[in-house]
């Protein structure tokens, strides 16, 4: 008995050590991010003065306000397209019987092969001979037409366990297709296309690549492309730098302490974070 | 061809079939014009001279050569983004399968430990490569303030070229452990009781049931995370785009930021487009060699014990 005890208090102690190793580097952003400039450069956690104002000088050295605003409209209209997009295409796997249904389906998961430095640079020069460059276009379009191989293959999963009997009799009182997917499946599946949209939304939100290829105008610019130039300059200013940060991690912060569930199921289930 | 006409006698059949095809639509759309038309698009870049201005001028294989024969970064890339893969993918897997064991101890708050460690996970690119640029500053950064604390002079983490890929595998074990911790996690707790009490009764320790029960019936998992990270270690870009540019002395001038830099700084599109292609099959030949090195470790349940 005693033998168990000493085990637990080593695997606790051992846990709480990790711990503090993976919840540290969080504590010491938010203390240089409320510390004056000159003060960020002395080892210590708590500042002597507490400086506010390094979250209003964010607003001065990046046009956060902007960055965020085309950061959510971007999030947004991409959240929408890949959750109806992605559950519209589900439907017809998941609920929906027609010839040629299982080949295409392998076809669908067979894409998550697809190497995206591949086909990075001829979407590139299609979307600047579309003239789609510097707009939102090339960001938020593609996601109305399929919303990616593995969110259709998680809604598609959540579809089949709907009982058949229930869109049978549906169909019976004469239900088009359409009705029976927008007013009885969709309510149906809510935690499965809120786990869609959450990962759509970490996604978008911290996505690099895209905005830094598209839109190379400083007025269409992201959050994400907004503090990567700020860092990428000579001398950032770290409490600014590290302010920055922090407001742009807190929605995500938020979004996982009210929905942990979802967010772990998601985080769980797709295969790659970034 | 009696299963078609089936769809096409029957009318509700026939409805449904329909509605199938105009519900996947969307798809079929979004793939021809976003996917199938881009890639074979970029077999024919690669085949070509192309700065965007002018139109393509088509020099067949020579992309391929000068980059096998006539480009040291080329090669230098591929040696560090190797490197980064070799090293980091072992480390990713062993250290949350570790960290998942660990949690799977009934000790109470083991739950809040779960969060704790999960939540780097939710930081990604940007945001988390700009924490790191300042925990791993020389001079004033976390880590060697800390280490400077108790004595240690720390290196000097992504300015010394000996050190910065360590540093970027540092950070991304940080930000991975625990996601890759909860998927083993569910791994581990899928594991049937009564196996491991058949190990007791033969009076075999902790070390004998993790042996004989639980690494080869989670192998399946540890096998599939491996390929993945694999596919995601090769990727590595936005890190090192952030906090090195590729330096020092081209020490993190990893694969797809050379790529990058061919393509949107210097507009060689076809070049860039034979590395994106060169990449494919290199991360193809690896998963191919994982593919069969499984067979030799990898515990299929239904197949018995060889």
């Amino acid at each position: 008995m005693t033998q168990k005890k000493l085990k637990n208090i080593m695997i606790f102690s051992l846990l709480t050590l990790l711990a503090v190793m993976f919840i540290i580097p969080f504590l010491w952003i938010l203390s240089t991010s409320l510390k004056p400039e000159s003060a960020v450069f002395s080892f210590q956690w708590l500042p002597e003065t507490w400086k506010f104002d390094n979250y209003l000088k964010v607003f001065e050295k990046i046009p956060f306000l902007l960055y965020m605003k085309n950061s959510i409209v971007i999030s947004l209209i991409t959240i929408i397209g890949t959750v109806l997009s992605s559950s519209i295409v589900a439907y017809a796997f998941g609920c929906l019987e027609w010839p040629g249904r299982n080949t295409i389906f392998i076809f669908v998961i067979a894409t998550m092969m697809l190497p995206l430095q591949v086909i990075m640079i001829p979407l590139f020069i299609m979307f600047k001979e579309l003239g789609w460059l510097n707009t939102i276009k090339p960001l938020t379009i593609p996601a109305f037409f399929g919303g990616g191989a593995f969110n259709i293959f998680l809604l598609r999963q959540f579809f089949k366990s709907i009982p058949k009997s229930l869109l049978d009799a549906a169909r019976i009182d004469g239900c088009s297709e359409f009705r029976i997917y927008w007013s009885i499946v969709i309510p149906l599946a809510k935690p499965a296309l809120a786990t869609v949209a959450i990962l759509t939304f970490m996604f978008t939100w911290n996505d690099f690549l895209g905005p830094l290829i598209y839109l190379s105008e400083k007025a269409q610019g992201t959050l994400a492309l907004g503090i990567a130039q700020y860092a990428g300059q000579m001398n950032p200013e770290y409490s600014v730098l590290m302010a920055a940060s922090v407001l742009m991690m807190l929605p995500v912060i938020i979004i996982f302490f009210l929905f942990q569930r979802y967010f772990i199921q998601a985080f769980t289930m797709s295969g790659i974070k970034e | 061809m009696t299963n078609i006409l089936e769809y096409i006698k029957h009318p509700l059949k026939r409805k449904q079939a329909l509605a199938g095809y105009l519900f996947i639509s969307p798809w079929i759309i979004g793939f021809l014009v976003f996917g199938l038309y881009p890639i074979c698009m970029s077999i024919y870049y690669s085949l070509c001279q192309y700065d965007v201005l002018r139109i393509p001028q088509f020099i067949g294989l020579r992309n391929y050569s000068d980059l096998f024969f006539n480009d040291n970064y080329f090669w230098g890339s591929i040696w560090n983004t190797l490197f980064f893969t070799v090293i980091r993918v072992p480390l990713v897997i062993i250290g949350s399968l570790l960290l998942a064991v660990l949690v799977n101890n009934a000790i109470k708050g083991v739950k809040i430990f779960r969060t704790i460690y999960f939540i780097p996970s939710i930081i990604t690119g940007v945001i988390l490569s700009s924490l790191w640029l300042w925990m791993l500053n020389p001079q004033y950064g976390l880590i060697n303030s800390m280490l400077a604390y108790i004595g240690i002079d720390g290196p000097l983490w992504l300015n010394d070229p000996n050190w910065s890929k360590p540093s970027i595998i540092m950070m991304s074990l940080w930000s991975i452990g625990g996601a890759r911790m909860l998927v083993f996690l569910a791994a581990l707790q899928s594991v049937p009781q009564h196996l491991y009490e058949s190990v007791e009764l033969e009076g075999g320790n902790w070390w004998h049931k993790f042996k004989h029960i639980t690494l080869p019936l989670i192998s399946p998992i540890i096998f599939l995370w491996s390929i993945l990270e694999v596919i995601v270690s090769m990727q590595v870009f936005i890190e090192a785009y952030i906090m090195t540019k590729g330096g020092p002395l081209n020490s993190t001038l990893f694969y797809n930021l050379y790529l990058y830099n061919k393509a949107f700084d210097d507009f060689e599109m076809g070049y860039a487009s034979a590395m994106a292609w060169i990449l494919f099959i290199i991360t193809m030949i690896i998963t191919v060699i994982q593919f069969k090195g499984s067979k030799r470790w990898v515990y299929y349940e239904g197949e018995g014990a060889k």
